[in-house]
């Protein structure tokens, strides 16, 4: 570090309660920045988790599907039209509906349940538990172990319960990358199973999953899907719709810009306004300074190392402080929805970026027109 | 012969336009040599700290010369000036203007971290000037723990810090009590002043007029003649 930063962090630093208001006010926005965007991150990655652990790389579905929790039936010709489909290697049903489960002390609990296409169960979650082919068995459900899992009073292998009036016996026990976002616990089962266990209106294909010959089809394939009046997405792009819905349509999207202005605006007006009655405290003597013979691009780097060395340690202590809370969230409660990304830390980082900016902008132009006559003058 | 530090000729300075300009240096001249302690002094707004600024490259006059050393330091950009300033003019402002949340010897290093002195070895340097005033078992002191006096030569020291050829002293007893202040002008004529500095000091302070090798007296933008000093 030259002398000339040195000297400007020990003139920050030394005076501990005004580099205490800055710190907090940027940690503060950081923090509320950060959690905010991870919240939503978090909601968004459980609203997509039936995308994510399914994993299928192309998703065929009726034009209306704003998001996978929200599928609408498809005639089973729109199976076979997809199979002949230039471009497809292979393309299976996927059901996936809600259910009402008749546990052992007489309680009903609401389930997802999704139908694997009977012959190749694609999409089937990774078992830690029993065999995958015990799913055939007479009233075969895989249970998925995740933060769910005790509301079907945490079931083992050959539990029985009551679906629609119909028995199900549970013959594995899986995990998934993702839990849901709605708290209810999932099901796997074959696809004719999840049918004929389910009341179902006339069409019942929830998805059409495809696996393309290669990622260069995938264009020809949306064409194709699209010319017989529905409509295939990408993974991604499934799951970009997912959270556009929740951001334009639910009123998510509002909450998280005000929030998000409410973090800017704590930063901007604490540190900013901290660090502006900073330099103007100092503004005297950073005139007599410059009657020393201190250069203005000199004045001009020690605000500007003020302000950045400010901005990155509220940003550190931000972040830490929000993993902090998140860990421990989740340690207490596994299926908190709170993510962070580097997108959120893009975010918070932009942010800080602008804070710093804004404040070392006026700070600058003050220092800049003290004239060291006015020290003189006194 | 003497050298000659300061050569000012023809000094014209005003501030604002039309009926609200005031003039506050009207063909001012004059010659300072090294070796010499001259005061300024005069009413106040008489324009003895324009007189000051302008000498010393901070205020940029409307007319005249200022050569310093030879140099003529009104035709050099701002960058040079600043270094001229540095290397060449040492200042002791009258309120210090010493940094609060610094130490004293942070505070005296100031010229030589300027200068891109590395930060330990400006330290020590700083604490033979602080040994010269002496307050070097104060160094680790901040400034606001020192009384009036003490502050002031923790200015002073700063201003030796960068081995000046020129000092310029505002007010430097102004805040200080009457023995404080002749007792920091001794210290001054004993230690500072040499051969090969000049001192040129803006006071109101009649009591510390001894100490002068020469005052210039100041009054209505105009240097009314000179006078030795009665000391």
């Amino acid at each position: 570090m030259t002398g000339i930063l040195k000297l400007a962090y020990k003139l920050l630093v030394n005076d501990k309660a005004k580099f205490s208001a800055l710190l907090v006010g940027i940690t503060f926005a950081v923090y509320l920045m950060m959690f905010v965007t991870s919240m939503f991150s978090g909601v968004m990655m459980h609203a997509s988790a039936n995308i994510i652990n399914i994993g299928a790389p192309l998703w065929v579905m009726d034009p209306a599907v704003e998001t996978v929790s929200n599928s609408v039936g498809m005639p089973g010709y729109v199976l076979d039209a997809v199979r002949s489909m230039q471009g497809v290697k292979y393309a299976v049903p996927l059901y996936s509906g809600g259910a009402l489960v008749k546990l052992r002390d007489g309680n009903y609990q609401t389930v997802t349940v999704i139908g694997l296409d009977d012959t190749s169960l694609y999409g089937r979650p990774e078992l830690i538990e029993g065999k995958i082919q015990d799913i055939y068995a007479e009233n075969g459900f895989i249970v998925v172990n995740d933060a769910e899992f005790s509301k079907l009073e945490n079931p083992h292998i050959g539990s029985e319960f009551e679906l629609n009036d119909n028995r199900g016996v549970i013959v594995g026990i899986a995990r998934v990358p993702t839990s849901g976002l709605y708290g209810l616990p999932t099901l796997y089962t074959t696809y004719e199973r999840a049918i004929q266990y389910i009341p179902n209106p006339r069409y019942t294909i929830s998805y059409v999953l495809v696996e393309p010959k290669s990622t260069d089809e995938i264009p020809r394939i949306k064409q194709q899907v699209e010319a017989l009046g529905y409509r295939a997405r990408t993974k991604e792009e499934f799951m970009k719709n997912t959270e556009d819905f929740f951001l334009y349509k639910t009123g998510g999207g509002t909450n998280l810009l005000i929030m998000m202005l409410i973090s800017f605006t704590v930063g901007l007006s604490l540190s900013g306004q901290t660090f502006y009655t900073f330099i103007l405290e100092n503004l005297e003597r950073f005139g007599a300074l410059k009657a020393i013979g201190e250069k203005s691009r000199d004045l001009v780097a020690m605000i500007l190392f003020q302000a950045t060395f400010t901005a990155l340690t509220g940003f550190g202590l931000g972040i830490g402080l929000c993993l902090l809370l998140i860990i421990f969230a989740k340690l207490r409660l596994p299926s908190y929805a709170a993510m962070v990304t580097f997108g959120n830390l893009a975010i918070s980082f932009g942010m800080v970026v602008v804070i710093a900016a804004v404040s070392s902008y006026f700070a600058v132009r003050r220092v800049l027109r003290i004239e060291p006559f006015d020290i003189f003058r006194g | 012969m003497p050298k000659t530090a300061i050569q000012a000729s023809g000094l014209v300075k005003w501030f604002g336009e039309g009926e609200a300009k005031t003039m506050a240096l009207r063909e001012v001249s004059l010659e300072a040599q090294f070796g010499e302690m001259v005061y300024v002094v005069g009413p106040s707004g008489s324009g003895k700290t324009t007189l000051l600024s302008v000498l010393t490259g901070i205020l940029k006059p409307n007319g005249g010369k200022v050569l310093l050393e030879g140099t003529d330091i009104w035709g050099l950009n701002p960058d040079q000036l600043a270094d001229f300033r540095l290397g060449k003019i040492g200042f002791v402002f009258q309120d210090y203007h010493l940094f609060p949340r610094l130490t004293t010897a942070e505070n005296a290093a100031i010229p030589l971290i300027l200068k891109r002195k590395p930060w330990d070895e400006a330290i020590q340097e700083a604490e033979k000037y602080l040994d010269v005033v002496g307050l070097k078992s104060r160094a680790e002191l901040p400034p606001v723990k020192l009384s009036g006096g003490e502050q002031q030569r923790v200015a002073i020291a700063r201003a030796m810090a960068s081995q000046p050829d020129i000092l310029i002293m505002d007010e430097p007893t102004a805040s200080l009590d009457g023995d404080t202040g002749v007792a920091i002008l001794t210290f001054v004529q004993e230690n500072v002043l040499n051969k090969d500095r000049c001192i040129v000091v803006v006071t109101h302070d009649d009591r510390i007029y001894k100490f002068a090798t020469r005052i210039l007296n100041m009054e209505d933008g105009r240097l009314r003649g000179s006078e030795k000093s009665t000391a």
